[in-house]
Order: structure tokens, then C-alpha cells, then sequence
């Protein structure tokens, strides 16, 4: 984002001509050059959902190997290695590599359509995110697949995770894995919050803002604070395991509880992370089927934020085992029991939003509204491990495990999917078929509740977490096998999303510009939208800019009139909070400095987990260079004062 | 073993465990209500202002204001304060009650978690009446028992579900629990924190049973093993004090070292592997021969011994009550 000419816009109204010379100026590049050098934020919105999606495949298939091996006692398809790496890397890819990057992906694409502007605050930056997001998770499966994957779960505890317990390369790949991540998700986070802050279409005060401002808002100023502690964390691990530093190192002085601290200080902000821009997809989506606005828009917005304030406090409450004071756990225990609160807000928003709404069931919708009750399975288990000497029993056991794939499959999968189904219309301009898309959904509910759902049975008879095998005495044989079987049914409705999304892409019904008649700015241009989004800047004058003749508004938007920006590759900067017009953005061209750089990167972790040091510095040069290219002061991106009155 | 699920904990046997039990149920019992109102609402929502059958067209259903509404948040909001105000005093209550040692405690155990066996030692005012068990322990009933933590390598968990919730062995720093069985019999506990390949494979006994029995059993712990008498057993004494010996302790011979179980008394212990085969001579035989076969990745090495050699080896063993 760069301040341009001092000059003041020309009001406009769309027209042929318009498009046709903002198209020359926003048109990227074709062939490969264009591939590795596009700064769109819809083609990387679109990777980031297409990549996590890869993942969470793999996650997936992942996942059943786990559940054969499971659905019997003392089964042997996998040795105990093999299933320590597979639970491992399960619960890496899940939670780092598709249930963050997803939501970012979303955001990415939906923002700047949203927001009524051009592009990300800062383009390069969002293209440098996402190759780094990328050669992360290729990292990391490099070395699972050359069997040196992580083997001490996602959460990674020390000392097993140190040299001693664990040698070889599993660990280093993890380590340097999650801190390259680190830097792809820190990045993202501040693009996401200047983007939020200063490139909304004027008239868009913050009160009129997409709830999903507010959760992806929220969930990246979490990131930034955060994940420099994991990044750390896993830097000095690797430290430890490689230059016999002590930081975790017992006999040395070193902390267990150090490790675990810094992880789950990160780890449960995470989770809400994880889930707020999810919860999001609801907010915005529900209401256009129920044609409704949303209920209690502000108590909502407040909720969000309030839970990721009360989110930065909990995270003991996956220690409560560890030995910590009493009353030290009482504090941690009354703020998880207290977080049910704001949650709570969204549920009988929701719930009010139906009720008082006039439901069209559509695909969408059913994976929205379903979203409901499997939140509030996920957090009532959630509230009862708040509980500390309930979580004494509760902990560690498979009770945990249905109660964190409520959260993550029920408050993530199934609204992600739910967008899929609605924003996808958008994105290619075609409909995902409605009838496999019933299919979809039935599957996905009924195989994740079967497979689920007994699960907190299978916890309550205290069947352990992250066992390889099981004895067949413990009365556990019955509810694994069920589970296993849902995991299955479950696989094939994903299976089936991927079938309609392949067969609609091209053969799915034309969509229009708006096909569900809904209310936020995206739908106002055409499917999929223009490389430019708009051929004018829109004026927002309510929270549903394309309702207001159904709502009687007094003041109406102006979608069709607005600022021009149309003699260069221009966006407009407005105020934080009334978004009023502050400057003209000159946005910068298409680049491969982005990718060069993470290539850079990428080298330079190779040479570091190869401890080839001649590597490190080739790739360092690399990374150098494409940061000189890249920060080379250009004239028509300069700095200038914002001119104000 | 008692009961179909020995590892389920809404059965308690001790009075730790039991205190958690009602609050447990509780949380259980509202979050079950909730779920249930909660999917009848949305039911009922989605039938009642459903616009007309299936394939409808979006547009023809005009949108309109929701007045009123807000009052469900409202509600909604005050409805759930009073379970969880409930839970949370309840919580702190029973935390009071369980958390801390309790001042009357009959009985001081160290227990240390290892790569994947529990060492089990029973202090003593006097050095000569302590000794050292593995992975089953023996207690009083109706005594409150002090269990000292520690991680001998990385982190395991000490959980003994009917008598008590978790607590970590974490290496570097002792940690407290405490149990009590009210009832006589074996409860089976089990590693719940993720320490490595035979994480699934690390069970331990406690056995509670009355003072007079534990006494006994206390007495006989604490004698050395018995001097053989058959020549097939004194050659199976030479060949574990000096094979066996390198890893494990049996008092009163050459074997002396503690890197193992201590198998002083290893026929009075009803499992072997910590819980992964009964202690009969058969599964012994298997147990030394092929260990990695059982429980792969555990420090036990496979012993290649003769056919002589093992029976040797396995009768000696037996004579260790």
C-alpha cells in the first residue's frame, strides 16, 4: 500500500469504457510468468483454499489408516512408529496446514469483495504468504513422506521431543517447518489487519462491516501476538536438538513445563483462531437464506473479539495434569467456564436469526444451520473439561479427542464447506449442484456423528489418546468399530464434494451476479469478478448495502456512481473506523519477487536441516537479493503526506 | 478386574475419584440438556418459518426486519449463567477438596514413570524398610496414600481412574497426588500422557487390600529372594545374575542393577510387561525370548537363549514369590 498522486478523484459511473481500461491496467500476466508473479488476491485466495484443501485430504486419508488400524483390539496394520508419525502429521496438517490457511484463503478471496476494494492492503506481502504457506507444508511433507515425520504428536512435548528420545530428522523438519509457517501466518496477519483497517469502501464504518471482518480481524491480531511464542518455542527446541543448547534440557536446568507454556500460550488462542472466521461464514451466510438480518449484529461483533480476549487467558486448562498450583488452575478454570458466555451469543443469534427468519433450504444453508448444534456439542464437552478435577478424568483421554473434532470438523469443516457452497457461485460463476450437494451433506453429518459421537462414551470408559493399539478386555471394541465406520462414511461425503465441485466448475449451472440474493458488496459485481473487483469504488451507507430497498434504509448505497481511480493501478485508503476517503493507493504490479524470495527460503531451511551451511548462504543470497529488488525505491510508489481537509 | 470397563471412572472405588464423580455427572447431565434444547430449538426454528417445500426460488422470499429477536440473546444468555455460576463454585469447591495432599496420610509411595514401566517405591523411616516393586502397587484400604511423582526420561501420566484423576510424572520436578480405596480390589491404571512407541503398553495395578493382607504383603516384599534349592534353578540364578543382571535387581543376588523392574518378587505380581501379558512361565518364556515381538521399541531386548538356557532362566523365575 503506497500513497500516490496528490490529486482528488473523479466521481464516475460505470460504463464499458471504464471496464474496459481498468481491464488493461489490473490484467496480470499469462503462461508461467504470470502464475509465479500474480499479486491478486483472488487467485491467492483461491490457492490458499485449493492447497488446504489438498491437505486436508491427506490429512484425511491420514485419519482412516488410523481408523482401520483402531476398529479392532490389538490390530497390526501399523507399528507403533508408523502410527506415532501418522497421528503426529494428522494433527500437524489439520490444524496447521488446512484449518488456518483455509479460513485465509477465504478471507484472502472474500475481503477486498467484501470491503469494496481492489485488492489486499499489501499485495506482494499476501503472494509472499502464500508461497511460504505453501513451501512450509511441502517441507514438512518432505520429510514425513522420506519417513522423518514429526512423531510426538502436533503439541510435540519435551523431553520426548528432544535429541535423546527422539533422533533422527522427524523433529528438525517439524521444528523448522512451523517456524517458516510462522513467518507465512505473521505476515498474513498484518496484511489482514492494515487491509481491515484502511482499504474499506468509504461509508463502510466499522459497525458496517461483514461479520467476517470481525473474525478474521480478530483471529490475525491473535496470530501476531501468538505465534511468535511457538515460532520461538520451536526455534530453541531445535536449538536444543541440534547445538545442545538447554532450554528444555533437565539435566541442565532446563523446563518441561517451559515447552508447554509457550505452546499452548500460542496453542489456544489458535483455536479460536481457527474457528472465529468460521463462525463468520455463519454470521454472514445464515442470514441470506433466512432473509434476515443478522440478530444482534453488535453483540455478535463484540462477542468475537470478547472471546479471543478471554481466549488469550485459558490456555492452562491443558495443563491442568501438570502439577500447577490449585489456585493458580482456579483462575484458568473460571475463564474457560467463563468463555462459554460470548460463545453462547452466537448460538441464540443464530438459533433467533432461523426462527424469526423464512428459511430457503439450500445446500448452504443446511451445512450452516448444522454448524449450530455441532458447536454446541463442542462446547459443552469444551465447558466440561473447564472443569479442573472433571478434567483430571476427562484429560487425555479419547473423550478430548470427539470433543476437539466437534470443534475443528463441526466449527470449521462444516462452515468451510458451507461457504464452499455459497461463495463458489462467486468464484467460478457457477452453482455446485444442489442435489449431490444434499448427498454431500448427509454423509458428511451422519458419518461425523456416528463416527463421533460415541467417542465421548469411548473417553468416558477411559479409553486413552494417542495408543496405537488397544486390549480387547477394556470395553472400548464396539465404539471404536463404530467410529471407524463413520470415519468411512464421512470420507466419502468429502469424496462427494470433491465429485460436485470438479463436475460444477464447468457443467454447474450459470450463477450470475448474485444467484442468492444476498446483501454484502461481493454480489454486486459480476461472477467471477472482474481482475479490478470494482469499476468503481462503492459508497456503503448501511450494513446491508444490497437490501436496503428490501429494508426501507433512508440512506441508500451507491454501488453504480462512485470514485473513478482509473489513470493507474489505484485503490482507495480510508479511516480506520468511518472509513472516510483519505488517499489514493497505487497498487504495485505484478511481481516474482515474492516467489523468488520464498525460493530463497525455501534453500536456505534445506540447508539448515541438512546442516549444509554453503546451502544456507546460497539461499540467504537468494533471499537477499529478491528483498533488494523487491524494496528498490521507485518513484510512482513513493511515500507522500496524506492530505487531509 | 473390576467391572466390564477397568478403566471407566464413572464408577469410583476411592474417595478422590468419588468426589468428582456427582460433579462430573452434573456437567454431563447439563451439557446433555443443553444440546437437546438446544437441537430442539433449531428443529423448530427450521420447520415453523420454512419458506413453503424444497426448490424455491430465493428471490420470491422477501427479506424483512427481525423485531424483537434481540430479547433471545438476552434470554439465552441468562438461562446459561446459572448452570455455569453453578459449575464454577461447584468446581472450586471440589478442587479445594481434592487438590492439596490431605493432612492424615497413612502411607508415602515414589512412583517414577519410565520408558514404559512404572518403579514403585515404598518409603520408609528406616532404610531397611523401604523397598522398591514395579508397576503393582499395593495399598490399605481406607488409608489416604501419598504418591510422589516423578519422570525418570520424558513425561508420563499417573491415572488410576477409579481411585484418582491424572497427574503428570514430568522429569525435573516432583509432583503430588493422592489416592484412597474404599473398596478392596485391583483397579488398573494406565500412562494417559503420550511418551513414546509403548505409550499403549504401560498399565500398572493398584491392589487394595485390607491392613492385615498389605502388612503381610509388605513383610514379604521386604525379605530378599529365596536361595534355590533345584540345580535347574541354581543355573538359571547364574545366567540371570549375569544377563539379566545388567538391567535388573533381584536382592540377595549378583543381579543388582535398576535400570529395569525389580524382580526381587516378580511371581507375586499377577502381570508382566507393565499389563501387557499374565505372569505365567509360558508367557515369561515368550516375554524374554521375544520382547520386541510383544512390545516393540521397549528397552527390553530379545535374549537369545538355548532352549536349556530358557527353562533355566523361567524356573528360576518362578521361584521369586
Amino acid at each position: 500500500m503506497n500513497r500516490g498522486e496528490d490529486r482528488t478523484p473523479a466521481l464516475g459511473s460505470v460504463s464499458p469504457a471504464l471496464e474496459q481500461r481498468l481491464q488493461e491496467l489490473w490484467e496480470g500476466e499469462g503462461g508461467l510468468k504470470g502464475v509465479l508473479s500474480t499479486v491478486d488476491h483472488k487467485k491467492i485466495g483461491l490457492r490458499y483454499i485449493v492447497t488446504a484443501f489438498v491437505f486436508l485430504l491427506l490429512g484425511g486419508i491420514e485419519a482412516l489408516i488410523m481408523r482401520l488400524q483402531l476398529a479392532g483390539p490389538d490390530l497390526r496394520l501399523l507399528g507403533p512408529e508408523q502410527y506415532d508419525q501418522l497421528f503426529s502429521t494428522h494433527g500437524m496438517t489439520m490444524i496447521f496446514l488446512y484449518a488456518g490457511p483455509v479460513l485465509s484463503g477465504f478471507s484472502n478471496y472474500l475481503w477486498p469483495l467484501m470491503l469494496g476494494t481492489r485488492d489486499m492492503a499489501f499485495p506482494r506481502v499476501n503472494a509472499l504468504s502464500y508461497w511460504i504457506y505453501l513451501a512450509a507444508g511441502i517441507f514438512v511433507y518432505v520429510g514425513f513422506l522420506g519417513g522423518n515425520g514429526p512423531n510426538d504428536g502436533w503439541f510435540n512435548y519435551v523431553p520426548y521431543a528432544n535429541r535423546d528420545y527422539s533422533p533422527g530428522m522427524g523433529e528438525d523438519f517439524y521444528a523448522l517447518g512451523m517456524v517458516l509457517l510462522g513467518t507465512s501466518t505473521t505476515l498474513g496477519a498484518a496484511n489482514f489487519i492494515v487491509t481491515a483497517m484502511r482499504t474499506r469502501a468509504p461509508g463502510m464504518s466499522i459497525n458496517r462491516v461483514p461479520i467476517l471482518l470481525w473474525g478474521t480481524l480478530t483471529a490475525n491480531v491473535a496470530n501476531l501476538l501468538v505465534v511468535p511464542a511457538v515460532s520461538l518455542a520451536f526455534f530453541l527446541l531445535w536449538m536444543d536438538r541440534q547445538f545442545g543448547t538447554h532450554f528444555f534440557d533437565v539435566r541442565a536446568g532446563g523446563q518441561p513445563l517451559l515447552w508447554q507454556h509457550l505452546f499452548w500460550i500460542f496453542g489456544h488462542p489458535w483455536v479460536y483462531a481457527i474457528v472465529l472466521p468460521a463462525m463468520a461464514f455463519v454470521s454472514d451466510g445464515l442470514p441470506v437464506f433466512c432473509r434476515r438480518p443478522l440478530v444482534g449484529y453488535p453483540l455478535v461483533a463484540l462477542s468475537t473479539v470478547a472471546t479471543m480476549i478471554l481466549g488469550f487467558g485459558v490456555w492452562v486448562h491443558h495443563m491442568f495434569a501438570t502439577g500447577l498450583p490449585a489456585l493458580g488452575m482456579s483462575f484458568f478454570s473460571a475463564a474457560s467456564i467463563a468463555i462459554v458466555v460470548p460463545s453462547a451469543v452466537a448460538v441464540f443469534s443464530w438459533l433467533a436469526t432461523i426462527w424469526h427468519g423464512r428459511p430457503v433450504v439450500t445446500t448452504a444453508f443446511m451445512f450452516f444451520a448444522s454448524t449450530i448444534i455441532l458447536f454446541v456439542l463442542g462446547g459443552v464437552s469444551g465447558f466440561m473439561t473447564a472443569s479442573v478435577p472433571v478434567d483430571w478424568q476427562l484429560t487425555d483421554t479419547y473423550f478430548v479427542v470427539a470433543h476437539l473434532h466437534y470443534v475443528l470438523i463441526g466449527i470449521n469443516v462444516f462452515p468451510v464447506v458451507g461457504a464452499l457452497y455459497f461463495w463458489f457461485p462467486k468464484m467460478t460463476g457457477r452453482l455446485l449442484d444442489e442435489r449431490l450437494g444434499r448427498w454431500n451433506f448427509w454423509l458428511m453429518f451422519i458419518g461425523f456423528n456416528v463416527g463421533f459421537l460415541p467417542m465421548h462414551l469411548t473417553g468416558l470408559l477411559g479409553m486413552p489418546r494417542r495408543v496405537y493399539t488397544y486390549g480387547p478386555d477394556m470395553g472400548w471394541n464396539t465404539l471404536n468399530l463404530v467410529t471407524s465406520i463413520g470415519a468411512f462414511i464421512l470420507a466419502v461425503g468429502i469424496v462427494l464434494l470433491l465429485v460436485n465441485v470438479l463436475k460444477s466448475r464447468r457443467g454447474g449451472a450459470p450463477a450470475g451476479a448474485n444467484p442468492w440474493d444476498a446483501h454484502t458488496l461481493e454480489w454486486s459485481i459480476p461472477s467471477p469478478p472482474p481482475p479490478y473487483n470494482f469499476a468503481v469504488i462503492p459508497a456503503v451507507a448501511s450494513r446491508h448495502p444490497l437490501w436496503e430497498g428490501y429494508l426501507d434504509e433512508e440512506l441508500r448505497s451507491s454501488l453504480d456512481r462512485g470514485l473513478l481511480l482509473d489513470q493507474a493501478k489505484e485503490s482507495l485508503g480510508t479511516s480506520p473506523l468511518d472509513a472516510l476517503p483519505d488517499m489514493i493507493l497505487r497498487m504495485p504490479e505484478d511481481t516474482v519477487a515474492p516467489f523468488v524470495l520464498t525460493i530463497g527460503l525455501g534453500v536456505l531451511f534445506a540447508g539448515l536441516i541438512a546442516k549444509s551451511w554453503g546451502l544456507a548462504l546460497v539461499g540467504g543470497i537468494v533471499l537477499t537479493a529478491a528483498l533488494v529488488v523487491w524494496l528498490w525505491p521507485r518513484r510512482e510508489l513513493r511515500e507522500r503526506e496524506a492530505v487531509r481537509g | 478386574m473390576s467391572g466390564q470397563t477397568p478403566l471407566g471412572y464413572l464408577a469410583a472405588a476411592g474417595e478422590r475419584a468419588q468426589a468428582i464423580v456427582p460433579l462430573t455427572w452434573f456437567v454431563l447431565s447439563v451439557s446433555i440438556l443443553v444440546c437437546v434444547v438446544i437441537a430442539v430449538l433449531l428443529w423448530v426454528a427450521l420447520r415453523r418459518g420454512r419458506a413453503s417445500a424444497e426448490a424455491v426460488e430465493i428471490r420470491a422470499v422477501a427479506v424483512g426486519r427481525a423485531p424483537h429477536a434481540l430479547r433471545w440473546i438476552g434470554v439465552g444468555l441468562a438461562l446459561s449463567a446459572v448452570p455455569l455460576v453453578v459449575t464454577l463454585v461447584w468446581t472450586m469447591v471440589t478442587l479445594a477438596a481434592t487438590a492439596g495432599p490431605p493432612p492424615d496420610v497413612g502411607l508415602v509411595l515414589d512412583v517414577t514413570g519410565h520408558q514404559w514401566w512404572w518403579e514403585v517405591h515404598y518409603d520408609a523411616a528406616r532404610p531397611d524398610q523401604g523397598f522398591t516393586t514395579a508397576n503393582e502397587l499395593h495399598i490399605p484400604v481406607n488409608t489416604r496414600v501419598l504418591v510422589r511423582l516423578r519422570g525418570a526420561d520424558v513425561i508420563h501420566s499417573f491415572w488410576v481412574p477409579k481411585l484418582a484423576g491424572k497427574t503428570d510424572t514430568i522429569p525435573g520436578q516432583t509432583n503430588l497426588a493422592w489416592l484412597q480405596a474404599s473398596v478392596p480390589g485391583r483397579y488398573l491404571g494406565q500412562c494417559t500422557e503420550y511418551c513414546g512407541w509403548q505409550h499403549a503398553h504401560m498399565a500398572l495395578e493398584v491392589v487394595a487390600e485390607s491392613p492385615q493382607n498389605f502388612q503381610r504383603w509388605r513383610a514379604a516384599q521386604l525379605q530378599p529372594a529365596e536361595q534355590p534349592l533345584g540345580e535347574t534353578e541354581q543355573r538359571g540364578r547364574r545366567l540371570v545374575e549375569f544377563r539379566c543382571g545388567l538391567c535388573h535387581e533381584v536382592r540377595g543376588t549378583l543381579a543388582a542393577s535398576r535400570v529395569g523392574p525389580d524382580l526381587t518378587h516378580l511371581k507375586s505380581r499377577r502381570l508382566i510387561g507393565a499389563g501387557v501379558l499374565p505372569n505365567t512361565a509360558g508367557a515369561l518364556s515368550g516375554w524374554i525370548e521375544a520382547a520386541q515381538g510383544i512390545k516393540p521399541g521397549c528397552q527390553m531386548p530379545n535374549q537369545s537363549l538355548t532352549a536349556q538356557q530358557l527353562a533355566d532362566v523361567v524356573a528360576y523365575l518362578e521361584t521369586l514369590q
